[in-house]
């Protein structure tokens, strides 16, 4: 692969990977939400999410062009290989650290995704244009509840308020680039990354100020997802997702 | 307390409508704190495979059923009154909706 590719695999895998913790984490509240309402919601807002890593784990095996397909990119990488956001692996907890790692994460694909939709990659184009429509339901979703129950009873404001600030020191991980993101932007592939921070920290802000919560006042801000280097979260996922695979290489049905 | 008000919410009637132009229909019955938490969960029950265009929802509280009992005064009256269905009449060539 050229530079260009390297860097359009790398952000497919960043997108992607992100994308199917995130689908895998909703699947685990499957049968087990408060209301079988919100159990199919989040449900639903997982299927969304693994469908939009098929799109791009597809075509970030496109690119490489090794013969592989999404489902080895999926299932068969070690843990230091995987680029998903911190917080999408972070764990379910009770429905407020859910809603409240979704909220985060909504609100920053919401702005990615229309944003992305200009890109001058075609196909980039196309999985954003499919994207940008569930991404904005699922911030809807999300940031309706993170009114309600931060602006609810006392206990469930502070379950919030608490759900907030364990996962505000991710935040900042959602954003980092380096050379490959660079070159990409120079290329007109991808937005701004600046912009979108500015833009989802307005939006994050003011729902936050409307729920009655507060921005965490700590600014310790851990990253390294965009190096491989994840929290001890990621590795008992995997383990459980890739099990069928380890243990019966190639099964298929 | 209440039947429609519990630990899940109200109860809400969710009305779909499956195209433009045809009257919205009834497809069933939630639970939700709120308008908004409502429409929201009858588009992910209701319209996941898609049934539809628009949706209602109206709380179950504010529906005004007859009674079992009045069947009789309000129905039966009907049962002999065949002149009011409209078949009495020849439907021209080319009459498609009707």
């Amino acid at each position: 692969m050229d530079a260009l590719n390297t860097a359009k695999y790398e952000l497919c895998l960043r997108l992607g990977d992100s994308a199917l913790m995130l689908g895998n984490r909703l699947a685990e509240w499957c049968g087990h939400a408060h209301i079988i309402e919100e159990d199919i919601a989040l449900t639903n807002i997982s299927l969304d999410y693994i469908g939009l890593t098929r799109n791009l784990l597809t075509y970030a095996a496109q690119i490489q062009n090794l013969g592989k397909t999404e489902d080895d990119l999926a299932y068969l990488r070690d843990a230091h290989q995987y680029r998903n956001a911190l917080l999408t692996e972070q764990p379910n907890g009770h429905f407020g650290n859910t809603i409240m790692r979704q909220f985060l994460y909504d609100a920053f694909s919401q702005l990615y995704y229309k944003a992305l939709f200009e890109s001058s990659d075609e196909t980039l184009r196309g999985i954003a244009g499919k994207a940008q429509k569930e991404t904005e339901y699922h911030y809807r979703h999300s940031s309706e509840w993170v009114l309600r129950i931060g602006d609810g009873t006392q206990e469930s404001h502070e379950k919030a308020q608490e759900a907030l600030d364990e996962l505000w020191m991710f935040t900042a991980d959602l954003f980092d680039t380096d050379e490959h993101y660079e070159l990409l932007l120079k290329n007109k592939i991808v937005p701004d990354m600046g912009k979108i921070k500015e833009q989802w920290t307005k939006n994050v802000a003011s729902v936050l100020k409307e729920a009655t919560l507060g921005i965490p006042e700590s600014t310790y801000m851990q990253k390294g997802s965009l190096q491989g280097i994840h929290t001890e979260h990621l590795g008992y996922m995997l383990t459980e997702m890739q099990f069928l695979q380890r243990a019966y290489p190639n099964s298929n049905w | 307390m209440d039947k429609t008000d519990n630990s899940q919410g109200t109860l809400w009637e969710v009305f779909i409508q499956a195209n433009a132009g045809i009257p919205h229909k009834h497809a069933g019955s939630l639970h939700a704190s709120d308008a908004e938490m409502a429409l929201q969960a009858a588009r992910d029950v209701y319209t996941r495979r898609n049934e539809g265009i628009n949706i209602w929802v109206v709380p179950s509280m504010q529906i005004t059923a007859s009674s079992p009992d009045d069947s009789g005064a309000f129905f039966d009256p009907a049962n002999d009154k065949p002149y009011r269905h409209p078949t009495f009449y020849k439907v021209p060539d080319g009459v498609k909706y009707l």
